[in-house]
């Protein structure tokens, strides 16, 4: 790759981005390959940390790369980094969507688009259940599981309140 | 959309692109630990932009291609109520707000380079975040399921225990199962 790290971050991001499927977790794994152990840009314990920043973060859990690029390159690093990551995809998602929304009456993408939706599920569902397995590892932490599934199920009540009872609770050790 | 939209989705209002950037302004920073369930409660259950169907439909389309699902998912959303300008929109929204709470994090954390505080916090988090989607699974799952039983069920049991249970990598078992999920919903239309 070339020395320039600016170069270095928008190729590698943006090769990564368009073959993450599976979204963000998915592709952790290759991004700690890369910045860690190719390119050396941080230590394991920095991309653990930027990793646990990106989760209490909120929006996207994509906003890692931010971090990573900032990590190398300062704000022209993070901003590089996002561009790269989200740019190429967010053209193929524009122009599928176009095509798709064209299509709207047509069988092929009838049957594409209804096969897609049980697959999508059970992969959500998935990514719950494997969630649930590593944050629930003692009683209380399942039960802040238990009860946002429950309010976030069955009512219309804002569960952000659970997420700040969550954070207070772990922060003072009982998690 | 075009002028020749269903009729399932004429009754939903068409938002504004000032209202779309709110909107996606307002699910990215509440989306703690993911912004799926955030998105599907401002989308369906708060604006009535979409119904519950076509929320799944357009989430499976985002989820299908690659990159970050709900970065993508905002582009879908935001063309097909705006074109070019509503995805932009929509885009700037969701990653506007994080990109900026991340930088200070990111200066912070240089300066003092401590995060084991941050590591306690977030298990609490993510223990929440986790609850919210299970709660949004059981939510997407109601139209698939309320409907008689046929394949789509099926479908959705075989790629969860595929990835959950089994531990199958998600490009295979995705590779295996949609091939089979669209031929099934083309036979049985």
């Amino acid at each position: 790759m070339n020395d320039n790290p600016l170069i270095a971050l928008a190729g590698y991001f943006a090769l990564l981005s368009l073959f993450a499927v599976g979204g963000a977790n998915a592709a952790i794994p290759e991004m700690h390959r890369i910045a860690v152990e190719v390119m050396h840009w941080m230590s394991d314990r920095q991309f653990a940390d930027s990793f646990a920043i990106s989760q209490v973060s909120p929006g996207p859990n994509i906003i890692i790369v931010t971090l990573i690029g900032y990590h190398v390159a300062g704000l022209a690093g993070a901003a590089v980094a996002t561009a790269a990551m989200c740019g190429p995809t967010c053209v193929l998602a524009f122009l599928v969507a176009r095509t798709w929304d064209r299509f709207k009456e047509a069988r092929w993408r009838i049957a594409i688009q209804a096969g897609l939706v049980p697959v999508s599920l059970g992969l959500i569902a998935a990514s719950a259940f494997v969630l649930a397995r590593s944050a629930d590892h003692n009683i209380y932490a399942a039960a802040i599981t238990a009860i946002t599934a429950i309010v976030g199920f069955a009512t219309r009540i804002n569960p952000l309140w659970i997420f700040a009872v969550g954070g207070a609770l772990g922060l003072s050790g009982w998690l | 959309m075009s002028a020749s939209t269903a009729p399932s989705s004429s009754t939903a209002t068409r938002p504004k692109l000032s209202e779309l950037f709110r909107a996606f302004v307002i699910i990215s920073i509440s989306g703690f630990g993911g912004a799926l369930p955030w998105a599907r409660r401002m989308i369906v259950e708060q604006r009535n932009w979409m119904t519950a169907e076509e929320f799944n439909e357009a989430f499976a389309l985002s989820q299908f291609l690659p990159g970050p699902n709900v970065v993508n998912f905002s582009v879908v959303f935001g063309s097909r109520f705006g074109g070019a300008p509503g995805a932009a929109v929509a885009l700037a929204g969701l990653m506007g707000p994080p990109l900026i709470i991340v930088t200070i994090l990111a200066v912070l954390y240089a300066r003092y380079g401590d995060v084991e505080a941050l590591g306690r916090i977030l298990t609490g988090i993510t223990a929440a975040a986790t609850g919210l989607l299970i709660a949004v699974v059981a939510k997407m799952a109601t139209p698939l399921f309320r409907k008689r039983w046929d394949w789509a069920p099926l479908i959705a049991i075989a790629a969860f225990v595929g990835v959950a249970i089994m531990q199958w990598p998600l490009p295979l078992v995705f590779a295996v199962l949609a091939p089979i999920s669209v031929a099934c919903a083309w036979m049985t239309r």
